[in-house]
């Protein structure tokens, strides 16, 4: 019999309803799992009594007939969700000892669907790095270090959940994507991750990170299992005032493994110079195995994608400045103790002392393109850039259904490697940014490994609140690539 | 020519922009659904968007955006179908998200106008620049605990409307009388109780000078918060004066943020030049664009009420009042509703007279509103029309009008009770003149003489004799045809 950790959420939820297994005996093997790797770091807060507490539950509901969609199923839940009574702490030392009195909704849906929180994963502090090595609580290692026989990061800022779904400590894992945040580490860490489009889920409850561009999304094995997990976390909530009131598909349903005359549009500004040949293989290879399963590539052009990195390093940090600005050690959360002059002492010792250097770094950037006389040079025109963004993609979509790209320019790379030089850590988000700017829906699959036998990912854009198209063409692309690789630690 | 200061090296003017803060009548917070209720216990009404916790998002509450629409339409004033909530970034201690939600270049009203009524029924038109919605912040207070703040968060997130006034008052009257008739006018909306004492609105007055025949305007100061109509125009009398003064003795006026103390009756700086706030405006990334639906407006607007400019164009022309009269009666919707009970139907001079010299003399003498007023509108109209139809005279009514006063009564209960029915029966008045005449032959003879002022002292004595009720047009033509033949 395989283990109940190799299950992927349908081969588990179907289990779960067969009588298979119960609740409680998947849960207890993934707080094993949990248990025996926390050397991973891949969770801050784990919350193993709770967990199966909840599989109790779970396993009447399942036997009265009350189960819901995500029913038994032990999920990791990224510490960037607040959640009611457990601590929740995005990673800074700011919201160290914070615990919401209240449950953000994406994991109040969760909940109500019947999903057991296993823990809080870790991530970069307020989701702001692509490394996953921000975090007040260390770094994240990626499974796939034993693989290349170093430790690797997981990518960031999902690191975490990409890290407990890759070493299989639970069955999925919620993410949340800024400019890449979920597609980027599922790529590094050989698992799917899917952004729905802005709007699709509830913002409300997730500490905030850049409004606008903020997505919660589904870290998972499998493209089906993300159609599973999107189908609880996602609708409108009157919480949320950008949600959208657009009406929830069957997700699951849309994979229907027929994508004959669909059409790929390929963006040629997406070639960069200096790409890895093997990206460019691999990408060649997406392709080709989509062509091979009857859709119709198409060469697509996206012009303003050369402005999209520096779009978003002006958008993201002036809305964090904005949004981390309430940590202010009056409330809540860490306070500067001690000598203090004054108020404005209190703000500047607190936040110093609260926020690590890559937030600090953030909110200066944000602070300076904000203010008077920098404004129209900075936002207002990274803001006009945006919307000529968003118009590339509606342009690109009058020829194509959905777009291929790869998701990352390279594989994973060492946890030490990259960090003196933050432009270049920034390259990490450099094909997921523009998705992230209009608000599309993208998602990665693990295509193949690359010559150093890490996971490579293959990213697939589609038109807003179009995942339905988003994920049968993945589900397709899954199957064709076939990726069965797994990390060594799995292997014992 | 207006206000003008003289000052040693001439003549100076004044000029006044207001910008008020009125807080939208409403149940619940422009974002949070927190209550706001006054005088609750401190941090009683706090949801957790309004203590600044991570992760909670703000939902416009709709009764407000209709409240501030409804004040715009009031003001005359543009409303914008396309408005957009901007975040405004400063660190306070009762600022618990680290910034105000408000708007900033696209506010929900543009411009429109109001018209000051000035003491002796005059008028003047005054520019409004625009209304924002913005939430308010929470309350410091400082003097709880020898080294400890303590912060109340009830107000914060509570819904302001900032009117912003055109440069155009000149002297503390017209800014007083601004500030007045826009309280009346949101008080007649009811989208906000104009309560200074309490907060509900509060005035920051921005005042520059210049010689008179100047053109362009000087650096002007803003004097925060001041929650009184005779605040108001003192801070803009001791500011005004105080440029003037720094002018004259060659200095120069800095751009900066005032405060009044009321106790010493002048203004002293509050922030110094270097502690200057860059807000870092930019739209609300939480809150979409605030698109008015079609046909909004005008829902709203077919539920005005008949406003004070226009009730007063209605008292004047079609009740006959004078423009002071009329701008007295509509200052406030209570008095003019219980004014338009008391003319209904009857001489609408007589009954503002009644209101504005009589009543109101009491109102004030007492200290009650005309809500607890201890005549009521129906037995003022009463009185009125028992003098209008002689049946009292308006001596007599004075002295019926007392009573009211004492006990509440109908007028003609007392009237009847009393016997204070005026005599117009000729027969009866004619008896007490022949005896009056009958014993004052001398003075009769002193008329006829051609001292017709004594005629006078005839009808004060027919007068007492019927004790007052005696219809004095009836008794001066019967002495004429009587004494002069």
């Amino acid at each position: 019999m395989t283990k109940l950790t190799n299950l992927t959420l349908a081969e588990a939820r179907d289990g779960l309803k067969s009588g298979d297994f119960s609740a409680v005996e998947l849960t207890q093997a993934h707080v094993d799992a949990m248990a025996a790797n926390t050397d991973l770091n891949a969770f801050i807060t784990e919350t193993p009594e709770l967990a199966l507490e909840q599989a109790k539950a779970s396993d009447e509901k399942i036997k009265s007939g009350d189960a819901g969609a995500m029913e038994g199923l032990p999920i990791g839940m990224k510490d960037l969700f607040c959640t009611k009574d457990v601590r929740t702490t995005a990673a800074s030392r700011i919201l160290d000892n914070f615990i919401p009195p209240y449950e953000s909704t994406v994991s109040a849906n969760l909940k109500k669907a019947g999903a057991v929180m296993v823990g809080k994963t870790n991530l970069d502090e307020f989701a702001m790095g692509s490394a996953n090595i921000t975090s007040a609580f260390g770094s994240v290692k990626n499974p796939w270090g034993a693989n290349v026989g170093k430790d690797l990061v997981p990518g960031g800022s999902s690191g975490g959940s990409a890290a407990a779904v890759a070493g299989e400590l639970c069955l999925a894992a919620t993410g949340t994507d800024t400019g890449g945040s979920i597609r980027q580490p599922a790529s590094f860490s050989g698992i799917v991750g899917l952004k729905p489009t802005y709007g699709r889920c509830s913002r409300w409850g997730i500490v905030a990170f850049a409004s606008s561009l903020d997505q919660a999304g589904p870290m998972t094995k499998t493209v089906r299992d993300s159609a599973i997990m999107l189908q609880s976390m996602a609708g409108y909530d009157v919480h949320d005032s950008t949600s959208a009131r657009v009406d929830l598909p069957n997700f699951e349903a849309a994979l229907s493994g027929d994508i004959k005359g669909l059409k790929i549009g390929i963006p040629q500004e997406y070639k960069v110079d200096g790409m890895p040949q093997e990206i460019v293989d691999l990408w060649k290879k997406g392709e080709d195995m989509l062509k091979d399963a009857g859709a119709e590539i198409v060469s697509v052009s996206l012009p303003h994608t050369k402005y999209a990195l520096a779009t978003y390093y002006i958008v993201a940090p002036a809305e964090a400045s904005s949004n981390l600005a309430r940590y202010d050690g009056v409330r809540y959360g860490h306070r500067a103790e001690g000598d203090l002059d004054s108020l404005d002492d209190l703000y500047m010792k607190t936040r110093a002392q609260g926020f690590g250097e890559e937030v600090q770094r953030r909110i200066m950037i944000g602070t300076y393109v904000l203010s008077a006389g920098y404004y129209d040079a900075y936002y207002a025109k990274a803001q006009k850039i945006r919307t000529l963004i968003a118009q590339d993609f509606e342009k690109a979509y009058e020829q194509c259904d959905v777009i291929l790209t790869p998701t990352c320019p390279s594989e994973a790379f060492g946890i030490g490697e990259n960090e003196d030089d933050p432009v270049k850590m920034y390259l990490n988000d450099v094909f997921t940014v523009p998705t992230s700017l209009a608000g599309l829906p993208g998602i990665s699959v693990p295509a193949g490994l690359s010559e150093g036998g890490l996971p490579l990912g293959l990213q697939l854009i589609g038109r807003p609140f179009d995942e339905e198209t988003v994920l049968r063409t993945a589900d397709v692309l899954e199957k064709a690539a076939a990726f069965s690789a797994k990390p060594k630690m799995l292997e014992a | 020519m207006g206000y003008v200061i003289k000052g040693e090296t001439g003549d100076w003017e004044l000029v006044i922009g207001l910008e008020v803060h009125c807080q939208v009548i409403s149940n619940a917070k422009l974002f949070s659904g927190a209550s706001t209720t006054f005088g609750a216990e401190p941090n009683h009404n706090v949801a957790f968007l309004d203590a600044g916790m991570p992760g909670m998002l703000p939902v416009i509450n709709e009764k407000c955006i209709e409240q501030a629409v409804r004040t715009g339409l009031g003001l005359k004033a543009q409303i914008n179908e396309y408005s957009v909530f901007a975040r405004k970034n400063y660190f306070y201690a009762d600022l618990p998200l680290g910034y105000q939600i408000s708007q900033f270049d696209k506010p929900i009203v543009g411009e429109g106008t109001m018209i000051l009524d000035l003491e002796d029924g005059e008028t003047k038109e005054v520019g409004i620049e625009r209304l924002h919605m913005e939430i308010d912040a929470g309350k410091s207070q400082h003097d709880q605990h020898p080294s400890k703040s303590y912060i109340d968060l009830n107000r914060a997130g509570v819904c302001l409307m900032e009117i912003v006034s055109m440069p155009d008052m000149r002297s503390p009257e017209e800014a007083g009388a601004y500030v007045r008739k826009l309280r009346s006018i949101v008080r007649y909306l009811e989208t906000c109780d104009g309560n200074m004492d309490e907060g509900s609105m509060r005035c920051d007055v921005n005042v520059s000078v210049r010689k008179v025949g100047e053109e362009g305007l000087r650096t002007r100061t803003e004097t925060k918060n001041v929650n009184s109509v005779r605040f108001v125009m003192q801070a803009i009398e001791a500011e005004a004066a105080r440029q003037v003064e720094v002018y004259e003795d060659g200095g120069e006026i800095v751009q900066e943020t005032r405060l009044f103390d009321s106790t010493t009756g002048t203004t002293r700086s509050m922030r110094s030049k270097e502690h200057a706030h860059d807000y870092r405006y930019f739209p609300c990334p939480d809150l979409l664009p605030l698109e008015l639906p079609e046909g909004y407006v005008d829902n709203i607007r077919a539920t005005l009420p008949e406003l004070p400019d226009e009730k007063k164009d209605r008292f004047i022309n079609e009740l006959g009042l004078s423009a002071y009269d009329a701008s007295v009666l509509v200052a406030e919707k209570e008095k003019a509703d219980y004014y338009e009970v008391v003319a209904k139907g009857r001489d609408g001079k007589l009954a503002a007279n009644w209101v504005i010299t009589n009543l109101f003399a009491v109102l004030n003498k007492q200290g009650v509103s005309i809500q607890d007023s201890p005549v009521s509108a129906e037995n003022l109209g009463k009185l009125v029309e028992l003098i209008s139809n002689d049946t009292i005279s308006g001596r007599i009514a004075k002295d019926v009008f007392e009573i009211m006063i004492e006990t509440g009564d109908d007028p003609e209960k007392i009237v009847e009770e009393k016997g204070l029915k005026q005599i117009t029966d000729t027969g009866a008045i004619e008896a007490a003149i022949d005896e009056i005449i009958a014993a004052n032959q001398d003075k009769v003879e002193e008329i006829r003489g051609g001292k017709d002022k004594m005629l006078g002292w005839f009808v004060g004595q027919v007068m007492k004799a019927t004790q007052g009720k005696a219809n004095p047009g009836v008794v001066n033509k019967l002495l004429r045809a009587k004494i002069m033949g």
